[in-house]
C-alpha cells in the first residue's frame, strides 16, 4: 500500500501524518500550497517581514510517533494485582504493587458497578474526577468535552485548578489592571508590528520565549526574533538563569537572587522618579495611588528609599548595572515581556509572587503602557490576526461536548453538574489526608475580581468526604508542589477505589485499582485550531504565523485495546444507563466535530466535505485589515477597540477592567477587601520571602532550587514516553540506564561539593530527595540550581513509598506546599531551599 | 543537473534540536533501499547538536553547531571503503550503500568529523543522506531543513545560479568546519564561534557603569575601537583562538588602563574599575 498522508494537531503544532501499512512513517509541519491565503507582510525601514509558508513545531511533536508507539502504552485495561473490590483492597498498595490484563467487560462491570455503590452509599459528592492538560489536542477529546459531560451528567466533587503557570498574574496583577477575563494576562494584539515598528528595546524579565513558545504555538515565533535581531532591537534577560533564548539573543543578562525580583522593580521606579524620567502625564490620567507609590519608593513612607543599592544587597544585582537597566528602559521605548502570554515567568510562582507581578503592571504605566512600542508584550503573541473570525476552542463552552446551555449550538442537552461541593487542586492530598481544609476563590477566576475571595470549605456542609477518584493519566508529583503528599494521599483508605484512564502508564496512572486504556489524538478524529484554546487565553492562535483550524484525522488504528475517551465514556454511560444523554440522542464523534465546524465561521468559507478532504483551513486576514495595538486605545484615552471579545462590553465599562477602569498603584479591590493585608497589601511591593535566601533555613540548606517551565517537553507530556528526548543534553541525560534529568550548577557550588560534570546527585531539603546529573555551567548564578520542572517520569527508588529518593527528577517533591501568601492560594514552587551532594546510594 | 549543497547559519540556530529529532523521526523504523536502512532506536546522531558553552558568569553565550555528514567532494569514507561501498552521487550527496558497506566498521574511523555512525544490529556504518529518497521523489529540501523554524539550515541547488545557496556559496563570510582537513565539504557554515574579548567599565568614583569610554583592542597587527555601552559593557566578537591581545581603556579625566589577554578561551575581564586621573 502506498503512503497516505492524514492531517493532525498537537500540542506543539498541526502535523502532516504519513502512514504506511497502518503504521507511522513520519510526522512534519504542514506546507502552504497555492490555494490557502496569502502570508501577512509587515514593513518596516523600507524591507518586507513574511512569515514562511509552512508552519513549525515544537522539538517534541517530532517525536510522537516515539510517543504514539511507546512502550509505556497502556494498550490493554489492567487491574492491581492485590485489589480485590469484593474483598481486601489493599490501598495502601497502591503505587507498589503490579497489575494484571483483564478484559474491557470486566474492567467497565467493575468502574461503573464502584461508581453505583459508592453513589448509593454516599451520594454523588464522593466522585471527585479530573484529568491533566494537554496530553493531547482536539475540541471533542478535550478534558471539558468527551470526560466533562460524562462526569457533570454522573455529578461529582469537581476540582479548581490553581493558575500553575501564572499565579502571581492571577493573584497580583488583575488588582492592577483588570484582565480577569484573561486571569491576569495582558491582551497582545498586533503588538508584533507595534514592536518592530516602535520599540528600541525588549525586556525579557523571567521569559524564555524561545522555549516556552506562547504554550501551544510551536515554534511561531522564532523567526519574529531573527527578524527584530535583524532591525537592530536590544535584548535583555533578567534571570536567575541565562536561559535559552537570552544565550544567543541577549544583548545583557542580569541575574537577581530568585525571590528578590521585585526590589530590582522598586529601584528601577526609584531611579525614574529620581530622574523624572517616567510619563507624568499618563500617569497622571490613566492610575490611580501613584502619589502614595512614589512616596513609599522615596521612602516617605517607610524611612527607606528604594534605592538601587538597596537592591543590589537583597538582588546580588550591582547597584551600577540596575541604574544602568533604569535608565537604558526609560530611554527607549520598551516592551517588558514577562512570560509566555506577557504574564506568565518563574518569577511569579513564588512567595509573594503577586508582589512581582503587579510591579510589572506599574513599571510599564509609568512609562505609558499602550504607548507605540511600549507595552507588556511577551514576543510570542500578536501577529496580524483576523479577530473576527470565530472558531470555538475548548476553553469555550461552546467549543466543548458539553453544551453551552443553548440547544441550538452543540448539544442539545447541557450536562450541568448538580453537586456544589468542591475540592482545590494544590489541596487535594491535604483534604484527603487531613480535612477540613479551606481556601480563597474558585481557582480560574475569570469571572470577576471579586470571585478570588470567595471562600471555600472542603467537606462542604452536609457533603461526603470523597471516596472515589477517577483520575485522567496524571504526573502531579512532576508538576504541584511538595507532593510526596499525593502519594500518601493516594494510599489512604479513605480513597476506597481510584480508576485511572489514561494512554500510558503515567506517575499517577500506576496508583489506581483499575486502569482503562484511552488512544491517542492520531488514533481517533477531532477538530482544532492550531493554538488556540479559546477562553481565557481567547485568541491565542496570534502567537502563530497563520490560523489553522484541523480537520484531524485517525492516522492509524487504536493501539492494543485502546479506545477513544468518547467511547470509553460512551461504555461507562451505557451501564449507568445514562448513555443516551451522554451521546445527546446518539450523536456519533463525527456528529460532534460536524456540529463544531456548524458553530463557527466556517461554513462561509468552505464547505464541510472540502475541510474534510483538505484537512485544514487557513483563515485568511481581511483585505482593509487594520491593526489595533493592545492598550493603544487606553493610552490614547479612547474605547477598547482590540478584538478582545471576552472583555466587559466598551459601552457600559470605561477603561481597563480593574474596579475604577484605571491602572491602581493601589488595588481598590484589595482595599475594600483585605485593607490589613501584609503579604499582599492593596499596594505591590517587595517583601522578603518566607524561604529565600535569607530565610533561617537557608543556613541549612543554602542553594535555591528554580523550576521553570521544560523546553524540550510539554507539562509532564512526551518527556517520560520519548526515549529520544533523552538524547538532548539539555534535557535529560542516559547514565547507567537511567535518563537522569539534569540540574545545573555553577563551578562554585560544584568545586565546593566535590561534584563533577556528570555526576549522579541528589537535591534535598527536609521534604524529599531527588537524583539528577550534574550539569556545571556558568549559565547559572552562584548559589542557584536550575532544573526544569514537570518531570513525566517519578520512579522512587523503592516504589510506591513517599519521600524515597525519586531517580525520574520530579523536583517538586522538594517544593513547598504552602500558599504563595495568605490570601492568595497560588503555588510558590520557585520558593525552594535545598542542598546538593553526590549520590553515593547507588543507581 | 542539480549539485547539492547546505550552509548552516550558526548566527539563527536556537539549538531547538528539530533538526536531530525530525532526522530520527524519518530514520527510525523505515527502511529507505538502497539509500539507507533504518536507523536504531537511540544512540546514532546523523544530525549531531554540538553545544559550545562561552565566557563566564555572567557573560555567556552558546552557539549550537549542527552537525550532519559534510557530503566532501573528496570523501574518505569512500577512499576507506572496499568495493566502492561508499560513493558520490552525481547531485553531490555522499551515501554509504547499507548492503556493500556490510561489515565495513573501518569506514566510521576515517572520517575525521566523526559523523558516520555503527548499527550493531545491522553490522553496517551509517549516516546522513540529505534525505536522498525523498529529493528522489521530487521533495524539495531533507526533513532538517524543512524542520528548522529559523531558516537557520539553507539547502538547494549549487547549479541553480538563482538559487539563495549558489549566490552566497562563496563569499566571504561562508566558512569550512575545520578547514584543514581540506575535504571540500558540500556543507558550509556561517557564523561559527570564534573567541571573543569582553567586560564591563565602572567609573569607581561614582560608582556607575561607564558609558561612552573609548576601548581599544590591538593583536594579530590589527586596531579596532569601540566605545561602552549603556551598562559600560564592550565586547570585541569573532577574534582569533589562542592569541595574544591589549585591551586599552581610556576616558577624560579618568586613568587610562591597559590589560593583556590571551584568546585561548573565550574572555570575560569583569568589572573594570577606572580611577580618577590624579592631575586635573
Amino acid at each position: 500500500m502506498s503512503e497516505q498522508i492524514f492531517t493532525n494537531c498537537t500540542v506543539g503544532g498541526p502535523v502532516w501524518v504519513h502512514v504506511k501499512d497502518g503504521r507511522i512513517v513520519r510526522v512534519r509541519p504542514i506546507q502552504l500550497d497555492e490555494s490557502d491565503p496569502p502570508s501577512w507582510t509587515i514593513e518596516v525601514q523600507g524591507k518586507k517581514f513574511s512569515p514562511p509558508r509552512k508552519t513549525t513545531l515544537s522539538p517534541y511533536v517530532l517525536a510522537e510517533k516515539n510517543r504514539i508507539y511507546s512502550e509505556d502504552r497502556v494498550a490493554y485495561p489492567r487491574k492491581r494485582i492485590d485489589f480485590d473490590p469484593d474483598g481486601n483492597r489493599h490501598p495502601e498498595n497502591r503505587g507498589k504493587s503490579p497489575y494484571v490484563r483483564i478484559g474491557w467487560d470486566e474492567a467497565l462491570e467493575i468502574v461503573s458497578n464502584e461508581i453505583k455503590r459508592i453513589r448509593e452509599k454516599y451520594g454523588p459528592a464522593a466522585i471527585t474526577a479530573m484529568t491533566s492538560s494537554h496530553h493531547c489536542w482536539g475540541n471533542i477529546g478535550y478534558k471539558r468535552s468527551a470526560f466533562g459531560r460524562f462526569f457533570n451528567f454522573l455529578g461529582f466533587t469537581d476540582v479548581f485548578d490553581n493558575p500553575d503557570s501564572w499565579e502571581g498574574w492571577h493573584w497580583g496583577s488583575i488588582h492592577a489592571y483588570g484582565y480577569y477575563w484573561r486571569l491576569g494576562c495582558p491582551e497582545q494584539y498586533d503588538l508584533l508590528e507595534d514592536a518592530m515598528k516602535h520599540s528600541d528595546l525588549l525586556i525579557f524579565w523571567s521569559h524564555d520565549p524561545d522555549s516556552t513558545r506562547a504554550g501551544y504555538s510551536a515554534q511561531e515565533s522564532a523567526i519574529w526574533r531573527v527578524w527584530l535581531k535583524e532591525l537592530g532591537k536590544k535584548m535583555i534577560f533578567i534571570d536567575p538563569f541565562c536561559n535559552y533564548t537570552a544565550v544567543h539573543m541577549g544583548d545583557k543578562w542580569i541575574a537577581p537572587r530568585p525571590g528578590t525580583d521585585a526590589a530590582l522593580a522598586e529601584a528601577i521606579a526609584y531611579v525614574w522618579l529620581d530622574e523624572e524620567t517616567y510619563d507624568q502625564k499618563f500617569v497622571e490620567g490613566r492610575t490611580l495611588g501613584f502619589d502614595q507609590f512614589k512616596k513609599y519608593i522615596l521612602g516617605k513612607e517607610d524611612g527607606v528609599k528604594k534605592t538601587p543599592k538597596r537592591a543590589e544587597k537583597i538582588t546580588g544585582v550591582r547597584a551600577p548595572v540596575i541604574q544602568a537597566l533604569a535608565r537604558e528602559w526609560a530611554s527607549k521605548r520598551t516592551m517588558l515581556g514577562c512570560g509566555a502570554r506577557g504574564g506568565f515567568g518563574s518569577a511569579c510562582r513564588q512567595a509573594y509572587g503577586h508582589e512581582w507581578a503587579r510591579l510589572m503592571v506599574y513599571l510599564q504605566a509609568m512609562q505609558g503602557m499602550g504607548k507605540p512600542g511600549v507595552n507588556i508584550w511577551s514576543g510570542v503573541l500578536g501577529a496580524p490576526f483576523n479577530g473576527k473570525f470565530f472558531f470555538p476552542c475548548y476553553g469555550d463552552p461552546i467549543g466543548r461536548i458539553t453544551g453551552d446551555g443553548n440547544p441550538d449550538h452543540v448539544a442539545q442537552k447541557t450536562a450541568v453538574n448538580p453537586v456544589k461541593q468542591r475540592l482545590y487542586r494544590l489541596l487535594l492530598p491535604d483534604a484527603i489526608l487531613n480535612p477540613p481544609v479551606q481556601w480563597l476563590g474558585e481557582g480560574f477566576c475569570a469571572k470577576s475580581i471579586e470571585q478570588q475571595f470567595i471562600p471555600y470549605t472542603y467537606p462542604m456542609e452536609g457533603h461526603p468526604e470523597i471516596r472515589m477518584f477517577y483520575r485522567y493519566g496524571g504526573s502531579f508529583m512532576g508538576t504541584m508542589t511538595e507532593t510526596n503528599k499525593w502519594v500518601l494521599a493516594y494510599q489512604s483508605p479513605k480513597l476506597e477505589f481510584v480508576a485511572n484512564q489514561s494512554i500510558w502508564m503515567d506517575p499517577e496512572t500506576k496508583m489506581a485499582d483499575i486502569i482503562l486504556p484511552a488512544c491517542t489524538s492520531f488514533e481517533r478524529n477531532d477538530i482544532s485550531e492550531f493554538s488556540n484554546t479559546g477562553g481565557y487565553s481567547n485568541h491565542a492562535s496570534s502567537g502563530c504565523n497563520y490560523r489553522v483550524i484541523v480537520y484531524q484525522k485517525k492516522c492509524i488504528e487504536p493501539v492494543g485495546e485502546s479506545k477513544s475517551d468518547l467511547e470509553i465514556f460512551t461504555l461507562l454511560a451505557e451501564k449507568l444507563d445514562f448513555k443516551d444523554e451522554y451521546t445527546d440522542g446518539g450523536k456519533t464523534e463525527e456528529d460532534w466535530i460536524k456540529k463544531q465546524y456548524d458553530v463557527s465561521d466556517l461554513p462561509r468559507y468552505i464547505s464541510y466535505e472540502d475541510f474534510k478532504r483538505k484537512g485544514y483551513f487557513i483563515v485568511p486576514l481581511p483585505e482593509d485589515y487594520k491593526p489595533t495595538p493592545a492598550l493603544r486605545w487606553f493610552y490614547e484615552g479612547r474605547r477598547r477597540d482590540t478584538p478582545d471579545t471576552l472583555a466587559p462590553d466598551p459601552e457600559k465599562k470605561e477603561g481597563v477592567g480593574s474596579m475604577t477602569g484605571k491602572i491602581e498603584f493601589v488595588a481598590q479591590s484589595l482595599q475594600k477587601k483585605f485593607p490589613k493585608d501584609k503579604e499582599r497589601p492593596p499596594m505591590a511591593r517587595y517583601i522578603p520571602s518566607w524561604e529565600g535566601y535569607d530565610s533561617p533555613l537557608a543556613k541549612k540548606y543554602p542553594l535555591q532550587l528554580i523550576a521553570p517551565h521544560p523546553r524540550y517537553s510539554y507539562h509532564t507530556h512526551y518527556d517520560a514516553h520519548c526515549e529520544w528526548l533523552a538524547d538532548i543534553p539539555g534535557h535529560r541525560i542516559r547514565k547507567n540506564g537511567n535518563n537522569w534529568i539534569v540540574v545545573r550548577i555553577h563551578p562554585q557550588q560544584a568545586a565546593e561539593r566535590g561534584i563533577k560534570n556528570d555526576d549522579i546527585i541528589k537535591v534535598f531539603n527536609d521534604r524529599g530527595v531527588v537524583l539528577g546529573i550534574a550539569q556545571i555551567t556558568e549559565r547559572i548564578k552562584p548559589g542557584v540550581i536550575h532544573c526544569y520542572t514537570s518531570s513525566g517520569k517519578y520512579d522512587p527508588l523503592e516504589p510506591g513509598k513517599a519521600y524515597s529518593p525519586d531517580r525520574g527528577g520530579c523536583v517538586n517533591l522538594l517544593t513547598p506546599g504552602r500558599m504563595m501568601s495568605k490570601n492568595a492560594p497560588g503555588m510558590a514552587c520557585n520558593t525552594c531551599l535545598v542542598d546538593i551532594s553526590k549520590w553515593e546510594g547507588g543507581e | 543537473m542539480r549539485c547539492y549543497g547546505m550552509i548552516i547559519d550558526i548566527d539563527k540556530c536556537t539549538g531547538c534540536y528539530n533538526c536531530f529529532l525530525a532526522c530520527r523521526d524519518e530514520h527510525y523504523g523505515n527502511d529507505f533501499p538502497p539509500i539507507a536502512l533504518a536507523q536504531p532506536f537511540q544512540g546514532h546522531f546523523w544530525m549531531q547538536m554540538n553545544e559550545r558553552e562561552r565566557g563566564i558568569y555572567p557573560k555567556v553565550k552558546v552557539s549550537f553547531i549542527p552537525k550532519p555528514c559534510m557530503h566532501c567532494d573528496d570523501p574518505p569514507c569512500a577512499q576507506a571503503s572496499l568495493s566502492g561501498a561508499v560513493y558520490k552521487r552525481p547531485d553531490g550527496i555522499v551515501i554509504i550503500d547499507p548492503e556493500k558497506s556490510r561489515g565495513q566498521k573501518e569506514i566510521l574511523s576515517s572520517c575525521p568529523h566523526r559523523v558516520i555512525f555503527w548499527n550493531e544490529e545491522k553490522n553496517i556504518p551509517q549516516k546522513c543522506t540529505l534525505c536522498a529518497h525523498l529529493l528522489d521523489q521530487g521533495w524539495g529540501e531533507p526533513r532538517c531543513v524543512e524542520v528548522c523554524p529559523t531558516g537557520a539550515l539553507l539547502f538547494g541547488d549549487l547549479n541553480d545560479p538563482k538559487s539563495q545557496i549558489s549566490r552566497i556559496w562563496n563569499s566571504k563570510q561562508v566558512e569550512v568546519l575545520h578547514p584543514e582537513f581540506e575535504l571540500k565539504p558540500r556543507v558550509k557554515y556561517m557564523g561559527l564561534p570564534k573567541r571573543f574579548i569582553a567586560g564591563t567599565v565602572i567609573f569607581k568614583d561614582k560608582d556607575e557603569c561607564a558609558k561612552e569610554v573609548k576601548v581599544t583592542l590591538t593583536g594579530r597587527g590589527k586596531k579596532q575601537t569601540l566605545r561602552t555601552n549603556n551598562f559600560g559593557d564592550f565586547e570585541f566578537e569573532g577574534l582569533e583562538e589562542g592569541k595574544e591581545f591589549t585591551v586599552k581603556i581610556e576616558h577624560s579625566g579618568y586613568t587610562p588602563q591597559s590589560i593583556k589577554v590571551q584568546t585561548k578561551q573565550d574572555v570575560y575581564l569583569g568589572e573594570i574599575l577606572l580611577k580618577r586621573s590624579s592631575k586635573r
